[in-house]
């Protein structure tokens, strides 16, 4: 009988150490963390120690142009058309762009992820009023059902997030519903039931954990949409509006100055795809670390196999 | 020296994987001659399948390598040619057929269209093409080969799927055959038919056939040499009828022992009192299809039954409707006198710690995000009267030992394990329960020779130590042969014949048991050549 080795040496230090080290075999997840880490404290602090030299104009200044450190550090990304600098928006802004897209996805995909977990696990017409409820709201147009809401009711911050997360429920009703029927069917499902356990104990402990990895890589991607999808409702005046400022509205308020002026929109345009991107690979990475069968391509170190 | 028709000299291939570099096989040689049938014989991870996979060019590389050897073919070493002439020769010379004939056949395309392909890939005009296809459909046996050209695999059977393989490997008349494991998913009445096929396609032939398996019953019943594998390496080799008597090396000796349908028959005991769990008239419909035509059955405590029968005779449903994974229909399952179909959830909930289940293949009855503590200590999360928390570890660390595993396995996870590791650390869940009856569907089916023997003679020792009933499901009767204290013959969803294991052995009174003894393959090639006779002899009777 051939025993496949143990892998996992494990090594004085607790489990906080264990993941360091794993986060470390992957250099790009762990230089995305960083980043992600950076935005964090950006969203945390950024208004507090920037919110004046941000909102603060300087027409002499329109559209300075970057890397010219000939006005101070503060203006090495350049400014905008109102000669505010780039780098403290984009600083001040992560704070409401972090709080509305990290709202949305995260309402979106809880309740999207909890409605398809009871219409995949339930074989009564529950499931079906919730799949037709789905197919509603991705039948109707997103910009459409936020022109209403937004008109009808303030375009406040929670009002923007409750839009956000409604259009996107479907993504993750749909996901998780065909993994639920999928995984429902395995083998240790049954197992589980022949031991009696309870619907909670096999939704929560055995098919949850599996569906899992795939709902967080939907929410990093969908992270970018809901950014973008934001500063379009700002562009048509029901969303987020000036002096507040996110990296969406950003973009568009950059939009008519692309000709001369490029780096109005390209830095909080970076500051989206760099945030994405790392959320990406982060997710990447806490897929293979959470599944106990790839683990060991992190524990292994860094030379990657196969 | 005469040329071999296909050489295989001082193959070494290497894998790259997670542990470091793997040997998967190391200075094999063996050598295939025209008309000749050889076998190679092995357990899973002995590499058996390396040096086929090397010849058909489908060894991924990286993270493959191979680092010594060559392969001649005619006399040409196939490791030097270049990529367009391996093609020449690959499904053209040599052509080969899969365990799973469903995989390997595109399920968008009419099987006749697939056959042709293989041709007209070589070189066949379409139409020639088209008219070996047919001559190959009823060569290989397909009914009504003009309307079968035009179906999709799924409307075919299992056998009838590897006979369509077959046509394929042999539409461009290969000088040789690989069969790799081609008859492991089938029931044995195929088997035998599929074996025949074989046999009879190579003397018209005179192709060389390679079979790779794991069953020496295969081997007795086709092979004329065996090579036997184990670690990578081969252990002998030799003539298949003097390899099975006076095998040499002590992996082969081991292997021969382990084979099932050898060792005594339990004596059947008295069934005397209340059966533990009863079955009365059981019927269950999947739409139009009768699963379980009223089927009834009775388990003493301390009983072994065994439910044998081919794919769709409904042993399985019937499993699982005894454990109400699936309400049957009609009828009624009692158990100490109670019925359970009648029963509310929170009373059957009671009586889940009494039954319980090991399904045919571990590496998917087990959660493969827990560990095994958490898998064994599931039971006493769900029913936590059985146990104190704090007397978890010990009893897990004894469950373990107690399945042959060491307790320090425990903070594991399953992909960790071999196939019989994970099958025992199955049981030891089961065993968790403190259970009256456990149900096998199928346990050690997809398990080597010789892990099925280790854990039947766990199964049984645990019977012996606890009292427990089985209800053992399985489609092979030797393997219940030296277990069952009673068995129970399933054919199309009914009862075929019932009885002590040593009646339905010894005095087959069915055909259809017949039938099934007939086509069991023994591991001894002589029995099996008496077999064949027998059969022949009885086919020529019927014919003449």
């Amino acid at each position: 009988m051939t025993d496949t080795q143990t892998l996992s040496g494990r090594k004085p230090g607790g489990a906080l150490a264990r993941w360091f080290s794993m986060l470390w075999a992957d250099k790009f997840a762990f230089f995305a963390a960083l980043f992600l880490l950076l935005a964090l404290l950006c969203a945390l602090f950024g208004p507090l120690l920037l919110e004046a030299v941000a909102t603060k104009q300087n027409l002499r200044g329109r559209n300075a142009p970057p890397f010219d450190l000939a006005r101070g550090w503060i203006y090495i990304l350049g400014a905008d058309a109102l000669g505010r600098p780039l780098l403290a928006r984009i600083v001040v802004a992560a704070q409401n762009t972090m709080l509305v897209a990290g709202a949305a996805v995260l309402a979106s995909s809880l309740v999207g992820g909890t409605l398809g977990l009871v219409a995949g696990y339930s074989r009564r017409s529950a499931s079906q009023w919730i799949m037709r409820l789905g197919d509603v709201i991705m039948s109707f147009p997103s910009l459409l059902l936020a022109v209403i809401v937004l008109y009808m009711l303030e375009p406040s911050v929670a009002n923007i997030v409750l839009v956000l997360a409604v259009t996107r429920i479907p993504i993750y009703l749909r996901t998780t519903r065909a993994e639920v029927l999928e995984v429902r069917e395995r083998m240790f499902v049954q197992a589980a039931t022949v031991m009696g356990a309870s619907h909670r104990r096999i939704v929560f402990r055995h098919i949850l954990p599996v569906i899992l990895p795939t709902l967080v890589t939907i929410a990093t991607l969908d992270f970018a949409f809901v950014m973008l999808a934001e500063s379009s409702l700002s562009f048509l005046g029901i969303g987020i509006q000036a002096p507040e400022i996110t990296w969406g509205l950003m973009v568009s308020q950059g939009r008519p100055y692309l000709t001369n002026a490029w780096w109005l929109s390209f830095w909080p345009g970076l500051a989206i795809i760099l945030t994405t991107l790392s959320l990406n690979l982060l997710s990447n990475w806490m897929r293979i670390a959470l599944d106990p069968t790839q683990r060991w391509r992190l524990e292994m170190g860094g030379r990657r196999n196969g | 020296m005469a040329e071999h028709l296909l050489e295989v000299r001082g193959l070494s291939v290497e894998f790259h994987t997670a542990a470091g570099t793997v040997n998967a096989v190391q200075d094999v040689s063996w050598h295939l001659d025209r008309g000749e049938t050889l076998a190679i014989l092995g357990e899973s991870g002995s590499g058996k399948s390396v040096s086929a996979s090397a010849i058909m060019n489908l060894i991924d590389m990286p993270p493959g390598r191979i680092t010594a050897g060559a392969i001649l073919f005619n006399g040409r070493d196939m490791l030097a040619m270049d990529a367009e002439e391996r093609r020449a020769i690959n499904g053209a010379k040599i052509a080969m057929i899969f365990q799973d004939p469903l995989a390997h056949l595109n399920p968008v395309y009419a099987v006749g269209w697939q056959i042709c392909e293989m041709m007209t890939t070589h070189g066949t005009p379409g139409a020639e093409a088209r008219r070996r296809a047919l001559d190959l459909l009823e060569r290989v046996g397909i009914p009504q080969p003009e309307a079968a050209m035009r179906k999709y695999p799924f409307q075919f059977s299992g056998g009838q799927r590897q006979r369509l393989m077959i046509a394929m490997a042999l539409a461009c008349k290969p000088d040789i055959l690989i069969a790799d494991e081609p008859t492991t998913a089938l029931d044995v009445t195929v088997q035998a038919q599929v074996l025949e096929l074989l046999k009879a396609l190579q003397q018209e032939t005179g192709m060389g056939l390679l079979l790779i398996t794991h069953d020496l019953g295969v081997v007795a019943e086709i092979a004329d040499r065996v090579v036997v594998m184990n670690g990578g390496s081969i252990v002998e080799t030799g003539k298949a009828a003097a390899v099975y008597r006076n095998p040499q090396h002590p992996y082969t000796r081991k292997l021969i022992d382990a084979a099932p349908g050898k060792g005594a028959m339990p004596e059947g005991r008295e069934r005397r009192g209340e059966p533990l769990v009863k079955a009365v008239g059981l019927h269950k419909h999947y739409g139009l299809f009768h699963a379980l035509k009223g089927i009834d059955l009775a388990i003493m405590p301390g009983e072994t039954v065994a439910v044998v029968g081919e794919s769709g005779s409904g042993k399985s449903t019937l499993a699982r409707a005894m454990l109400r994974l699936d309400d049957p229909d009609g009828g009624e399952i009692l158990y100490r006198g109670r019925d359970l179909l009648a029963m509310t959830p929170r009373e059957l909930f009671g009586l889940r710690r009494d039954l319980q289940m090991v399904f045919q293949d571990p590496t998917q009855s087990l959660n493969p995000r827990m560990t095994v503590f958490q898998l064994i200590s599931e039971a006493w999360v769900i029913h936590p009267d059985i146990l104190p928390k704090a007397r978890w570890r010990e009893k897990v660390a004894e469950l373990l030992v107690k399945v042959g595993l060491k307790p320090d396995m425990a903070g594991r996870y399953p992909h960790q394990f071999s196939g019989g590791q994970r099958q025992r650390i199955a049981i030891a869940r089961a065993l968790a329960m403190e259970p009256k009856l456990i149900v096998c569907d199928e346990a050690v089916s997809a398990l080597d020779v010789s892990i099925q023997a280790q854990v039947i003679a766990l199964l049984d020792g645990l019977r012996r130590e606890f009292g427990l009933s089985y209800l053992f499901i399985a489609h092979d009767l030797p393997v219940v042969r030296d277990f069952a204290d009673r068995v129970i013959v399933m054919k199309a969803g009914e009862i075929v014949e019932e009885g002590p294991v040593r009646q339905i052995f010894d005095a087959p009174q069915h055909p259809y048991t017949r039938a099934l003894l007939a086509a069991s393959l023994d591991p001894d090639p002589d029995i099996q050549a008496a077999r064949r006779a027998a059969r022949n002899l009885e086919e020529g009777r019927v014919t003449a």
